[in-house]
């Protein structure tokens, strides 16, 4: 039967050559690092002020980067669309950071969060970014601690530590639910010590369009400010793009608004490879949907599922009941009944796809969203939430010590919801919240376009198919801080490189292009709002390449995205002018690189036949109904190249090799 | 719901603003106020308006982003004993037929940009004066080589919470960033990896507030009351002795 | 504002805390002025020849023969003087930045924590100079004079000549109504620049004390008037 779906999908793409080279060095996985490092050309102190680079994107890993580059000497350059870098949405993680300190003297090892890195990520990292990323894990606490990054201490003033995501060993530090923030106000700090010191120009509130390569390298970008529309070039010797995920794709997401795909999907065009477009996480515990209104979703720590049960009515009818009012009997424990041994704590993706098999089959609770069923096409309602219900936790542990264990998350829920969770059971549902997929990048976090590097959330290196809880910080921080300074070096060593400027060639045409682009989006003038497509969009690529997806469904999601991108161009609306502060022009320009970015994300989705961590095909599970992977078959990184518009895009299979682990298929039942 | 909106069109930085009434039916009580701002926007869009500008982008109240006075009171907090930020603040805070005024920041040291948006660059300027340790990476001690005393680290957070946001500065009768500022200073001031430049950073921090256009503190404490991440008056306090202890000795003499 | 001349120390000697510190100290100085001033009018319950010879002692006596006779009362006027030209200078700077700062004035605005007195904290201070200039006038040089003749060897009859008068009651009463409600947010104000607001507990305790202190300088000040307006001191 694979190799039928496979012929199938086929009509969507076209096989390239393989990647062998990722350009790690030879050698024992523990030394990879070290000999990188050591065999990386330099750079003169003297001659680092002459080399420029830009760095889009002030999130952990662009800031960190920034800030490091900007200390070592280099003429750093660094945009952000926000109006401070501050403001980045890694400042929203709430978890923590995971470094193989071994501080809790609890068998954890460099080793161990490799293996735990890699086999969270369901066996397709790969495994020498993996082993580096853990390796350096444990300066990044250091270096934030000396930042002034407030971490939670214990009473005798040493760093407290907790154990996250499922994992055995306590190697998570945290600074309460807002660890993301204060990583990246250290890093903010940092970046803005080194504006400070004419080292780093911070270019807030501009959009990078486009990337311009001058004789085979990235030499340049094009960006648009937000405040008065002027789009100017920018020069450089490299361009790192950290512009993090795309988990807006499916409009309703927790990322922030802003997030966007455009940055990586005009690199993408220039000849920069997607790798593994399709690998979504989404995170069981966000508050649901209230409506059309809705612009985005909140998540809240999964540590809830410790105490809270979660269930629906064993009868649809039940919906709209006062969940105090259905009696036990009536109530259906489904993760319980189905997961015993592990229960309420199953993993992200498998809580996730339960919660969405119980609203499909009508058991649903809160208010009732508009959809479009996927079997038959019509349009109906359908609840949208299960409960998690503390009633039991708070009848066994009292309301004082569930309010000091979850308090301020009950508030959160409190503020949005209007509701009291003490009283009456939260609802909850799954949603968008990272994406492992992003640019291909090498060893050295180069993309497959000369100097163009990429790091963070944007590039795809390191979560193989599923990213482990306290994961995300750790990754940004340790590309920005200590691998891409020790690899861009590399790189700039043989720069300075020939001047370019406003009159050649490659600027010209980069200019053109986005000027073209905003011109054609401002004269559509048509019936419809860019929201809108974006919401349509949305919940095409939610029904059809979300929590469960199978190959027709994911060809209908391609068909209607194609359709959608014709009505797009035809059709919206884009009120106002360039020479202005005009957000409805910088959301088009986004939602169109969305409507691209979704397509190819359904024919990587379609192509890969088996189901691996975040991604799950109907077609592959075990007898349980669970992720079944096919490693001889797909333990690979498919990077794609663009090739044109309209065109079928070039699927590059880069080979997994696991020297250092071994595969194994995972079972929580 | 049905609500009336007075909103504060400016079309840019220097032209003159006025306040435009619309009105919006049909507004949920579960919707937030910026998705109710982008209710309003769509329905403009469709009459082939302007839409509101207004700034945005967690929509979780973490980011800083977004901040619109309402109704006189910066984040539409007033008396509500709830913190909260723009995009928290929810529709059943208000009632059917109620009259919403919507205005920017206003304060000299963040002009307008358009409509509801605002430049707070000045903060970031403030940061660079001194809001920082000088630690260059790669060069960070252990990070268990200086204990930090848990009660002065949690004192620490509870300031470091700061989301920039600016609401202390426009809630302030006399434009004044020092509980921004004072934000940093007592976070810094209160780990021993921020003690060797804490003299400094005071001074520095001050000249860069006084010389970016905010006014002086009149120890009100509007700042406070409407400030998301509940920053206590006292960092203010805490400013003020590290800068007058900071008077009597030499740093930032030279340079 | 900020020239490149000047190094951080200086930039940081020239802002505006420092010239809160200034307010504050000089302020406060004022403030114990007032306490005094205050106690000694209320020797006018103990009689003319009293309250006369306190007034007498205050200005020729008082640290002689440390200082030559009638020396400290010029140098105590001159200390008084200096803490009321720096406060009202600084006071004056700081409004500019303020002004400046605020920018444009919104169309609504809801205070939350804003008591009256910090509202009109330099309307306050304003209207508190200018009745100080009428009450020098009247008693100290006597220019100005309603219901007496200037005699500056017997105050006490300057006082109830005065103080006989409903309308002199009356203007005394706003005069020392905005002392004391200028006293009332300045006195919290000075020890919270100067640092002494410590949490909580603290704002709380200085809010008392300036309350405190408020109250007891207007009971202090308006019970002599009204004493003689009622007729109980003549």
């Amino acid at each position: 039967m694979a190799a039928t779906v496979k012929s199938s999908a086929k009509a969507y793409f076209t096989v390239g050559e393989e990647i062998r080279d990722t350009k790690a060095p030879a050698g024992p996985i523990e030394k990879k690092w070290s000999t990188r490092k050591f065999e990386a050309k330099l750079v003169n102190p003297a001659n680092r002020r002459k080399l420029t680079v830009i760095i889009v994107g002030t999130g952990l890993a662009g800031a960190a980067a920034g800030a490091t580059l900007g200390e070592a000497g280099y003429n750093v350059h660094n945009f952000c669309f926000q109006d401070s870098p501050r403001r980045a949405h890694s400042i929203a993680a709430q978890g923590g950071i995971n470094a193989a300190k071994n501080y809790r003297n609890d068998n954890d090892s460099v080793f161990r969060l490799f293996y735990d890195t890699v086999k969270g990520g369901d066996y397709r990292a790969r495994e020498t970014n993996v082993y580096r990323l853990a390796e350096v894990s444990a300066g990044i606490i250091d270096q934030c601690v000396a930042q002034g990054v407030p971490f939670a201490r214990e009473y005798g003033g040493l760093l407290d530590t907790r154990s996250f995501g499922g994992v055995q060993v306590q190697r998570t530090f945290y600074a309460r639910g807002q660890t993301g923030q204060q990583l990246l106000i250290g890093a903010y700090q940092a970046l803005e010590r080194q504006v400070a010191a004419g080292t780093v120009t911070m270019h807030s509130r501009h959009e990078m369009l486009e990337v311009i390569i001058h004789d085979g390298r990235a030499r340049g970008i094009v960006t648009r400010d937000l405040v008065t529309g002027e789009v100017e070039a920018w020069y450089a010797d490299a361009v790192v793009l950290a512009t993090g995920g795309y988990g807006n794709v499916f409009f309703l997401s927790t990322n922030a608004m802003g997030s966007n795909v455009t940055a990586n999907w005009r690199a993408h065009r220039k000849g920069a490879y997607f790798g593994n477009p399709c690998y979504t996480q989404i995170h069981p515990t966000c508050i649901p949907v209230t409506g059309e209104h809705q612009s985005k979703l909140t998540l809240m720590s999964e540590s809830l599922r410790n105490d809270g049960r979660i269930w629906v009515p064993k009868n649809p009818e039940d919906a709209e009941k006062d969940p105090r009012d259905i009696p036990e009997d009536e109530r259906d424990y489904y993760l319980e009944r189905i997961y015993p041994s592990f229960g309420n704590l199953v993993p992200r993706d498998i809580a996730s796809r339960q919660a969405k098999y119980m609203c499909d089959e009508g058991r649903g609770v809160g208010p009732a969203i508009t959809e479009t069923d996927h079997e038959t096409g019509e349009t109906i309602e359908r609840r949208r939430g299960v409960y998690l219900d503390f009633a039991d936790a708070i009848a066994r542990l009292g309301k004082k010590e569930v309010s000091a264990r979850y308090g301020n998350l009950f508030d959160m829920y409190a503020q949005i919801t209007g509701e009291n969770p003490y009283e009456t059971p939260m609802r909850i549902y799954p949603a968008v919240h990272y994406v492992m997929g992003g640019l291909w990048v090498d060893y050295d976090l180069q993309s497959t376009v000369t100097g163009l590097f990429v790091t963070g959330e944007a590039n795809f290196s390191d979560h193989g198919a599923n990213r482990l809880g306290a994961s995300a910080l750790m990754q940004g921080l340790s590309d920005g801080y200590f691998v891409l300074p020790n690899t861009i070096n590399d790189y700039l060593a043989a720069g300075p490189f020939e001047a370019i400027d406003d009159s050649t060639p490659a600027s010209v045409e980069a200019l053109r292009e986005a000027k073209d682009r905003i011109e054609k989006l401002l004269s559509i003038q048509g019936d419809r709002s860019v929201d809108s497509f974006h919401r349509e969009l949305g919940a095409i690529m939610w029904e059809y390449c979300g929590m469960d997806r199978d190959e027709e469904g994911l060809k209908i999601a391609i068909e209607k995205i194609r359709a959608l991108r014709d009505e797009y161009w035809t059709n919206v609306r884009v009120t106002g002018v360039n020479e202005d502060f005009n957000q409805a022009l910088e959301r088009a320009g986004r939602v169109a690189d969305f409507i691209d970015l979704g397509e190819l994300m359904c024919i990587d989705a379609l192509h890969r036949h088996e189901s691996c961590g975040g991604h799950f095909r109907s077609e592959s599970q075990t007898e349980d109904g669970e992720a079944l992977r096919h490693d001889e078959e797909f333990a690979y990184v498919a990077a794609w190249e663009f090739t044109g518009d309209g065109q079928k895009p070039v699927l590059h299979k880069e080979p997994l090799v696991y020297e250092a682990i071994e595969l194994k298929q995972r079972s929580y039942k | 719901m049905k609500i009336t909106l007075k909103v504060w069109r400016q079309a840019n930085k220097d032209a003159a603003g006025s306040m435009v009434t619309y009105q919006l039916d049909d507004v949920s009580e579960d919707t937030s106020f910026l998705e109710m701002l982008d209710m309003l926007n769509e329905q403009l869009t469709a009459k082939n308006e302007e839409p509101v500008a207004f700034d945005y982008d967690c929509r979780e109240g973490i980011c800083g982003m977004c901040g619109i006075v309402i109704n006189g009171s910066p984040h539409g907090r007033y008396e509500s004993s709830v913190a909260t930020t723009t995009c928290q603040l929810h529709m059943r805070s208000f009632s059917d037929g109620d009259v919403i005024e919507v205005e920017p920041w206003r304060t000299g040291a963040f002009p307008v940009i358009k409509d509801l948006v605002v430049d707070r660059s000045a903060f970031d300027r403030i940061i660079q004066a001194g809001g920082f340790i000088s630690v260059n990476t790669g060069s960070a001690p252990e990070a268990h080589s200086t204990p930090a005393p848990k009660r002065q680290a949690d004192r620490a957070f509870d300031v470091a919470t700061c989301i920039g946001c600016g609401a202390c500065v426009a809630a302030c009768p006399n434009g004044s960033g020092m509980l921004f500022t004072s934000a940093k200073i007592t976070h810094l001031a209160n780990l021993p990896q921020g003690q060797p430049e804490r003299r400094l950073r005071v001074k520095a921090m001050i000249a860069a507030h006084d010389a970016n256009g905010f006014g002086g503190c009149q120890n009100i404490g509007e700042c406070a009351s409407v400030c998301p991440k509940e920053i206590p008056l006292e960092s203010i306090g805490q400013l003020n002795r590290d800068l007058i202890a900071s008077l009597f000795r030499g740093d930032g003499k030279t340079a | 504002m900020a020239s490149t001349s000047l190094s951080v120390h200086q930039e940081a000697i020239r802002s505006t805390v420092v010239k809160k510190v200034v307010m504050a100290l000089t302020g406060l100085v004022l403030i114990a002025f007032l306490l005094m001033h205050m106690f000694g009018n209320l020797k006018i319950f103990i009689g003319q020849s009293e309250y006369n010879h306190y007034a007498h002692w205050l200005k020729g006596d008082l640290l002689y023969p440390i200082l030559p006779q009638g020396w400290f009362i010029w140098i105590f006027r001159l200390v008084l003087l200096t803490c009321l030209v720096l406060h009202i200078y600084c006071m004056a700077v700081l409004w500019a930045a303020s002004l400046h700062g605020r920018g444009a004035r919104y169309v609504r605005t809801r205070r939350k924590e804003q008591t009256l007195s910090a509202r009109f904290m330099r309307w306050l201070g304003i209207l508190v100079g200018t009745l100080l200039l009428l009450h020098l006038l009247m008693f100290t040089v006597g220019w100005v004079t309603t219901g007496y003749t200037f005699n500056a060897e017997d105050p006490y009859s300057m006082f109830v000549g005065a103080f006989s008068q409903w309308w002199v009651v009356l203007i005394y009463a706003i005069f020392v109504g905005a002392v004391c409600m200028h006293v009332r947010h300045g006195f919290w104000s000075a020890f919270t620049t100067l640092g002494a607001n410590v949490g909580t507990g603290a704002r709380n305790v200085l809010n008392a004390l300036a309350y405190f202190v408020a109250a007891l300088l207007f009971v202090g000040f308006i019970l002599p008037p009204v004493a003689v307006l009622i007729g109980m001191v003549s």
